[in-house]
């Protein structure tokens, strides 16, 4: 996430769609528009995709389907810790769902949500080309392997402390 | 036009060189089986129904959009087509309610008559069912999650056609669902309302808002007086319904039919168009004399009213303030009738039937209420709810020997006849124009330039010497472009009418359903009611508004003038914008 306001944001969204509608076909950039949308922002927002569809003169019906079609579109805020729990074919068999659950339970949320402080966000992952390690989770860019439920719980424990020993007070 | 051979079904055919397998078999009168196809629509190959084999190739192939070429050896009736059909079908239908009898679609269901066709008599597979969510947030459509099977019809009307977008895809695999931007509720979008989406549903998954039963309660209690109108345009499709051709003119068997379902005045909408017009011409007049904006815009479509608040705000001050004649009559009904009858307001109960499903929402308009608050139009029921009402209640429709409309708000004028039609406003109130403004009589009232069913007509006439340049369009898409013309050159055109539906409110969101196997939304079908609707105009022996003798008296006895004190407060209005705002898609090369 950047530290932009959203006036910066949306001003910077704005120059890039600018530039992009210059081109051939213009509704086909759609998806890298809202790739850049969500780089600038974070995750789409409903104010980010009217002004998508404003400046691209496509209906917001439209960015709505693509932006719920593919996974990779985060329609809410995504926390501080963004967590991929894996569930490739190795991360399954080794306890990946298990270990899935025990984020859900500890954190009280569902997959592609948030939790309220804006401090997790879960998703899951089809593979991160760490099979050795299954099961493993990507927090942010970081790698755990070889995770239990406990050993998941201990990890978010020791990052909640973490984020509430660097909080300015 | 190039010709080639093909072989449809072992037997040699010479036929078109650019169409598609589909043409060809239609032309040679085998109808192939089809679902998701749609002439008006851009093809999407995507229920797989249409599938026939062509020799050489690996895979059955969809006829809607594969061409014919030379030589073809085409097979649309092998066992394996019709056993791969019916897999397609049952896979469609896998996941559909098992709920025939209990749905509204029962009898005029295209999957249901598609399964027939097929031949499917046995449910082999069971799947998943959808999750029950139904969106009856607005007051005309309600879409039914369960019972879509996602051809996307609706989604492709809404946007090529009407150019509106209000519903998509969203979501993926079994979870998809078609629904308005960000899961909006219908009643919270862009939806116009329009209802071309539930003329183009194979199924109940989008269907009218329905109000029967309401109706059915109130024409039960005593203590009411309940009093009908009926739209120009229900009067010439009602009877598909009951299998008369389209094209007949039912007007005076839908009056006995609405007496026998126990109402106790049925008047007629054309009354209230002859009051529109008479309204809408003087409207014109002073704007062309300098008092108000230029162009004149038509307010009768509810459709295209919701439209203009959410896409055109711009042009608010170019719409005329005129009501609809739906709320033009329900307005006099409680106030001018209900005095003559010696009845308050409160005791009356107006039942509106219209071709429209946006009519039900202009209905609840709270800018159209009566002075108390109480909606003007209690209830608005469609063409296809009146006929179901008429079958329930075991109403011989086609054997009624018919009556006439009751006096005084029953009787018309051929003008008013045509408002059913694109560009019939615009006929009738140039006729009665041209006429107040010159008190010359108009030598040919007949005004072909805006007749037809293009979407897009332009015409002119002199007035006192001045050329008075005309536009007509139907369908929003239409609307779209002709208005975005008119915004660039504001000087263009000096009179608009615009209408929300391709055709005119005869090929509104409420007429019947096609036939048993026939399209939805045919043009065939709108030419026909269009038709009778000219043919009701040319037999009137009035054919201009301000003649008509009831619209004379009820100035004389209640209104005094035209755009008079007492017409602004019942026949007049204003539209504010509306949120979400749409944007308009710039027409772009096919």
């Amino acid at each position: 996430m950047t530290s932009h306001n959203q006036e910066e944001i949306n001003t910077n969204l704005k120059i890039f769609i600018a530039e992009i509608i210059k081109q051939d076909r213009p509704d086909s950039h759609l998806i890298t528009v809202l790739h850049k949308a969500q780089e600038l922002n974070g995750y789409l927002s409903r104010e980010i995709m009217d002004l998508v569809s404003q400046e691209m003169n496509i209906p917001t019906s439209t960015i709505w389907g693509v932006a719920t079609f593919y996974h990779y579109f985060k329609l809410n805020p995504v926390g501080k810790y963004n967590i991929s729990v894996c569930m490739g074919t190795a991360c399954y068999v080794k306890g990946g769902s298990e270990v899935l659950t025990a984020v859900k339970e500890e954190l009280g949320i569902e997959i592609g949500q948030t939790t309220e402080d804006l401090l997790f966000s879960l998703h899951e992952a089809r593979c991160i080309g760490a099979c050795g390690l299954a099961p493993v989770a990507m927090i942010n860019d970081k790698i755990y392997g070889e995770l239990t439920p406990k050993k998941i719980v201990d990890i978010l424990n020791n990052l909640k402390k973490e984020s509430e020993n660097t909080q300015i007070p | 036009m190039s010709t080639i051979k093909v072989f449809i079904n072992d037997k040699e055919y010479t036929v078109e060189s650019d169409i598609t397998i589909m043409q060809a078999c239609d032309a040679i009168g085998i109808k192939i089986p089809r679902l998701c196809y749609h002439p008006k629509l851009a093809i999407s190959s995507g229920c797989r129904i249409c599938i026939v084999e062509v020799e050489g190739m690996r895979n059955f192939v969809a006829s809607c959009s594969y061409p014919v070429n030379e030589g073809m050896k085409i097979h649309t009736n092998t066992d394996e087509i019709r056993k791969a059909r019916k897999d397609i079908l049952e896979l469609i239908l896998d996941n559909h309610p098992k709920d025939c009898n209990a749905c509204v679609r029962d009898e005029v269901c295209e999957l249901q008559q598609l399964a027939s066709t097929i031949g499917l008599r046995e449910r082999k597979f069971e799947g998943v069912k959808r999750e029950k969510y139904v969106d009856d947030s607005s007051p005309s459509i309600v879409n039914n999650h369960e019972k879509c099977i996602l051809c996307g019809r609706c989604v492709k009307v809404c946007a090529q056609i009407q150019n509106i977008s209000a519903i998509d895809y969203a979501n993926r695999g079994f979870n998809t669902v078609i629904v308005p931007a960000f899961n909006d509720k219908i009643a919270n979008s862009i939806c116009t309302l329009c209802g071309q989406c539930v003329n183009v549903c194979p199924t109940a998954a989008l269907t009218e808002k329905n109000y029967t039963q309401d109706v059915f309660k109130i024409l039960n209690d005593k203590t009411k007086i309940k009093v009908a109108q009926v739209a120009p345009s229900v009067r010439v499709a009602i009877g598909e319904a009951f299998g008369i051709p389209a094209g007949s003119n039912m007007e005076r068997e839908i009056a006995h039919a609405l007496k026998l379902l126990g109402f106790d005045y049925v008047f007629d909408s054309q009354f209230s168009a002859d009051l529109t017009i008479m309204e809408e011409a003087n409207e014109f007049l002073e704007r062309l004399n300098g008092k108000g904006k230029l162009p004149m815009i038509t307010s009768c479509s509810s459709g295209w009213m919701k439209a203009m608040e959410q896409f055109h705000p711009d042009l608010i001050d170019n719409v005329s303030t005129c009501k609809s004649p739906m709320s033009m009559m329900s307005s006099v009904v409680k106030s001018y009738f209900a005095d003559k009858i010696g009845k308050k307001s409160t005791d009356i109960i107006n039942v509106a039937i219209m071709c429209c499903v946006a009519k039900k929402y202009e209905a609840q308009r709270p800018e159209l209420a009566m002075e108390d608050g109480a909606h003007a139009t209690d209830y608005v029921i469609t063409t296809r709810e009146l006929a179901w009402m008429i079958k329930s209640a075991g109403i011989d429709f086609k054997n009624l020997k018919g009556q006439d409309f009751d006096a005084p708000l029953g009787l018309s004028t051929g003008a008013a006849t045509i408002f059913g039609v694109t560009g019939g406003v615009m006929e009738a109130a140039i006729r009665t124009a041209y006429e107040l403004a010159t008190n010359k009589p108009l030598e040919n009232i007949d005004i072909t330039s805006v007749r037809g069913n293009e979407g897009i007509k332009e015409g002119s006439i002199e007035i006192n010497g001045q050329e008075i340049r005309v536009a007509v369009a139907s369908g929003l898409g239409n609307a779209h472009k002709l208005l975005e013309a008119a915004k660039k050159d504001p000087n263009k055109y000096h009179f608009i009418e615009i209408m929300a539906c391709p055709g005119g409110c005869i090929g509104g969101g409420g007429q019947p359903y096609a036939g048993i196997r026939d399209l939805p939304f045919d043009p065939k079908l709108v030419n026909e009611r269009a038709k009778a609707l000219y043919k009701a105009d040319e037999l009137n022996k009035i054919r201009r508004s301000h003649e008509n003798p009831a619209i004379i008296k009820l100035y004389e006895d209640f209104l005094g003038k035209p755009l008079g004190e007492k017409s602004h407060k019942y026949l007049h209005t204003h539209y504010k914008q509306k949120f979400p705002k749409g944007i308009i898609r710039k027409s772009k090369e096919k």
